[in-house]
């Protein structure tokens, strides 16, 4: 206990100052039991991974200060392991099998002893094989030792996953055997005959030639598709039921717990004030519609005054399915549940190709080109350099391919003016030509992907450039060190890789105590990953400076480039990997080995690395 | 590095066994392309065209077996087995190498297999292989994939042989190439583990196994109307 004590010491000495070590000492005893549970989403029920018997598992409420022991009982004819995801403790603690520890064998029990140093929202779920995406997830609740910046009447933990029929080992052999297994979204000979009616058949040609050439799909935005998102465990037609009183503020912890789907999230009627976003107080921001990665946290607060029902809608980024649950001020009531928006469509700027100048000889500028307002692909790089050199915010308007642009066009220049009616190439050039101001597009997607969140009813949508710390972590310094990561990926033969290289074929990232370093990921890839470090904040560069926020997951699009900060102040071994379950599996992860420390803290790392494959028993 | 990346992938299965600490999990799968009934002027056939892998991205073992059994006569037509070896050499295309045992009704054979195994742009899914024995041929198989719907996929499919030197006891003559043209329309019922179809399937030989066809008093070519499924899991 005393190594733990002066470890956690040093910790919150580079952290936060010596302030909250000066807490009372707390200490609570919790037990959590691994079993196989029956999960019933309403489409289906299969068996599961679950804790205390259900999944989710229990909300864990912790307060800040407070020494945990948990203990956990493995029942399970399988090994597992728990990882507490976000917080800040001891690397033997944080339950990545065959790193942090051993894991935990069938049948036995594992005491996790850790003290609690942060507050906020946070959630546990395995690190071994699929549990977690076979439903192995739970909340974590911790109360702050002071009081927080904003104030609320109710507060209700909003956990989403994304159930499949299918376990999670079969998923991945499913994708290895065939990657679009899952995608029931592909371009079909009508889409294609849909195209060539509304682009001319020459421009709906060069199109496919030009996706056909890379041997990619503009539909692949979820590689796994057929599930149904759950609400607190809850399906659509379960409706997960959060009460208030009119004129109560209402705190709703979102927590993405999915395998692999990311979800758009409003509250039609509603706005939501952001306060904490992974776990960390931000400067309250409100939006009418946010986005949260895989793994990410985001509290917020709304404050319906009317006395009816409100849907929460989360609707999956690849617009797949919608999980939905209700505030309502009694049980029982339902408001209007809206279809599912059109499915957005990957463009050449998710493809990378937005850093390459543009002058594609292979990309079959067809008789269209000389348009650049009406769009197939090669034409609206055209666009697309004219939004660059002129207007960014129009830069981000004139481009991407078909249909799925027009969308996103309706739907931005419906916040400014709510009635425009446009079909695909003359809604381009009223746009471009009409000088109507919409709202600039999230700088943190590439410029013309077709990933750029567009906000469903008008208002506001949530970006990472407006997440800023409420009270900065960390001083503020230059980093002493750079470390560049290309996320790399072969969809075909699904496998996911950093710089090339799978981390079972890789050497651990060597980091030194003390140090600040910025990790710059390139995303070469046509698919959004969601980076967690483990044991360490990552402090994305959200071009904040100072008050840049203290995240544990970063999202990184496609064709974009995202930089994150960090303090390196944990000494021992830890893992760092794309969250998304079957990317991380398939080789998107590395070892992180913070070497040196405050004498007594650090670690024998001798032997370390010898072993370092950090999943487990699994499936 | 490309041979140590070889070799790991070679005992992987056996590592996996031995506890939690190994990583990725083993590959594996069934892949029937063709299972099916062709029906046709001379005798109806029992048709199969199957792949069974295991192991990882680095190296995969399969097994791939084709058939044709003709119900009038109760005798396999074609039955080749290929226990083949497929490695990456590019993003999207794997090295072979295997062996192949062909025992159909008539003469056996047993070649050595080099080839290659991939994706094409445009989404066409290509097998080229060079078989190698005292009796050598070339085969390319090429199918592509069209999506009327989401879950109905018509998948042309061609495959072409061609022979380099005379084997007349399996009605073979040098340079005179085998022709298969298949259509097939599908429909996913479970998943893609499991999707009827109906079809055409044509074949013909050319040259000199063409004469050999019908100095047999056989049709150098025939058209079969053909109902399957295709199995995957």
């Amino acid at each position: 206990m005393t190594r733990i004590t002066r470890f956690r010491a040093g910790v919150l000495a580079a952290a936060v100052g010596a302030a909250l070590s000066a807490a009372p000492a707390w200490a609570g005893t919790y037990d959590l039991t691994v079993d196989r549970v029956r999960i019933d989403t309403g489409a289906f029920t299969r068996t599961g991974i679950g804790y205390n018997g259900a999944s989710p598992g229990p909300v864990l409420r912790f307060r800040e200060g407070e020494d945990v022991t948990i203990n956990v009982t493995n029942n399970l004819d399988q090994w597992t392991s728990v990882h507490w995801h976000g917080l800040i403790l001891p690397y033997q603690q944080d339950g990545v099998p065959g790193v942090s520890f051993e894991g935990i064998a069938p049948g036995q029990t594992f005491t996790y002893r850790f003290p609690i140093v942060q507050a906020g929202t946070y959630w546990f779920h395995s690190h071994s094989g699929f549990q977690e995406a076979d439903g192995a997830y739970g909340a974590i609740v911790i109360e702050p030792a002071t009081r927080e910046p904003f104030r609320y009447d109710r507060d209700y933990v909003v956990q989403l996953t994304d159930a499949h029929p299918h376990p999670g080992s079969r998923i991945m052999r499913n994708l290895k055997m065939m990657p679009d297994y899952y995608n029931r979204q592909q371009r079909t000979l009508f889409d294609f005959l849909g195209d060539a009616a509304d682009e001319g058949l020459g421009a709906a040609l060069s199109d496919r030639a030009d996706w056909g050439g890379m041997r990619m799909m503009p539909t692949d935005v979820e590689d796994v598709q057929g599930f149904t998102p759950l609400m607190n465990g809850k399906g659509p037609e379960g409706n997960w039921t959060a009460l208030f009183e009119p004129g109560e503020r209402v705190r709703l912890r979102f927590i993405n717990s999915s395998a692999m789907a990311y979800f758009d999230i409003r509250i039609p009627g509603l706005k939501m004030t952001v306060v904490q976003a992974d776990g960390q107080n931000v400067q309250p921001v409100t939006v009418d519609e946010l986005r949260i990665a895989v793994a990410e946290t985001y509290d917020v607060i709304v404050r319906p005054t009317e006395d009816r029902a409100y849907s929460i809608l989360a609707e999956s980024v690849g617009r797949t399915a919608m999980a939905r649950g209700t505030l309502a001020p009694r049980e029982g009531m339902e408001a209007e549940v809206p279809a599912l928006r059109e499915p957005p469509r990957l463009t050449m700027a998710d493809m990378g190709m937005a850093h390459g100048g543009m002058d594609h000889g292979s990309m079959g500028h067809g008789a269209t080109a000389g348009d650049s307002h009406v769009m197939p692909d090669g034409t609206m790089m055209q666009g697309m350099d004219h939004g660059a050199a002129g207007d960014a915010a129009a830069g981000t308007h004139v481009m991407p391919n078909g249909s799925v642009m027009a969308g996103a066009a309706h739907a931005g220049m419906g916040s400014d003016s709510g009635t425009h009616t446009m079909p695909d190439g003359s809604v381009m050039e009223g746009m471009a030509h009409g000088g109507h101001r919409a709202a600039p597009a999230d700088r943190f997607y590439a410029p013309g992907s077709g990933l750029t969140p567009v906000v469903a009813d008008g208002g506001r949508f949530l970006s990472y450039a407006d997440l800023k710390a409420q009270k900065p972590l960390y001083p503020e310094r230059a980093p002493t060190r750079e470390i560049e990561l290309r996320l790399t990926g072969n969809m075909e033969r699904y496998i996911w890789s950093f710089d090339g290289v799978k981390h079972e074929d890789a050497e651990p990232i060597r980091l030194q105590y003390g140090e600040r370093v910025r990790f710059t990921f390139v995303n070469e890839t046509m698919m959004t990953h969601p980076m967690h470090l483990h044991g360490m904040w990552s402090i994305l560069d959200t071009g904040n400076g100072a008050w840049n926020p203290a995240k544990h997951v970063v999202s990184v699009p496609p064709g974009t480039t995202v930089a994150m900060e960090v303090e390196v102040d944990a000494p021992g071994r830890w893992v760092f990997h794309c969250h998304l379950a079957y990317h991380m599996e398939a080789g998107m992860m590395r070892e992180v080995i913070v070497e040196g420390g405050p004498e007594g803290t650090a670690v024998d790392l001798g032997a370390g690395h010898g072993h370092g494959h950090a999943r487990g028993a699994g499936g | 590095m490309r041979l140590h990346h070889v070799l790991a992938g070679a005992v992987a299965p056996a590592l996996s066994l031995a506890g939690p600490a190994f990583a990725e999990p083993l590959i594996w799968g069934f892949q029937a392309e063709q299972l099916e009934y062709r029906l046709g002027e001379g005798s109806d056939i029992l048709a199969w065209d199957a792949d069974a892998l295991i192991g990882t991205d680095e190296l995969k073992v399969v097994w791939r077996s084709d058939g044709e059994y003709a119900l009038d006569e109760d005798a396999f037509e074609k039955l080749e087995n290929q226990l083949r070896l497929q490695t990456p050499i590019t993003d999207f295309f794997d090295a072979v190498v295997g062996v192949r045992v062909s025992t159909p009704a008539g003469p056996d054979r047993v070649h050595g297999v080099v080839g290659l195994h991939g994706l094409a742009p445009q989404w066409f899914e290509i097998d080229a292989d060079l078989f190698v024995s005292d009796e050598p041929f070339a085969r390319v198989e090429a199918e592509y994939e069209a999506l009327l719907t989401n879950r109905i996929i018509l998948t042309p499919s061609v495959e072409f042989e061609l022979p380099f030197t005379d084997d007349e006891p399996i009605g073979v003559g040098a340079w005179g190439p085998r022709l298969e043209v298949g259509a097939r329309l599908s429909y996913d019922v479970i998943d893609r583990a499991v999707a009827p179809y109906v079809g055409v399937h044509y074949e013909r030989s050319f040259g000199e196994t063409a004469d050999l066809a019908r100095a047999d008093g056989e049709d150098a070519g025939a058209v079969y109307f053909v109902a399957g499924v295709r199995v995957m899991f």
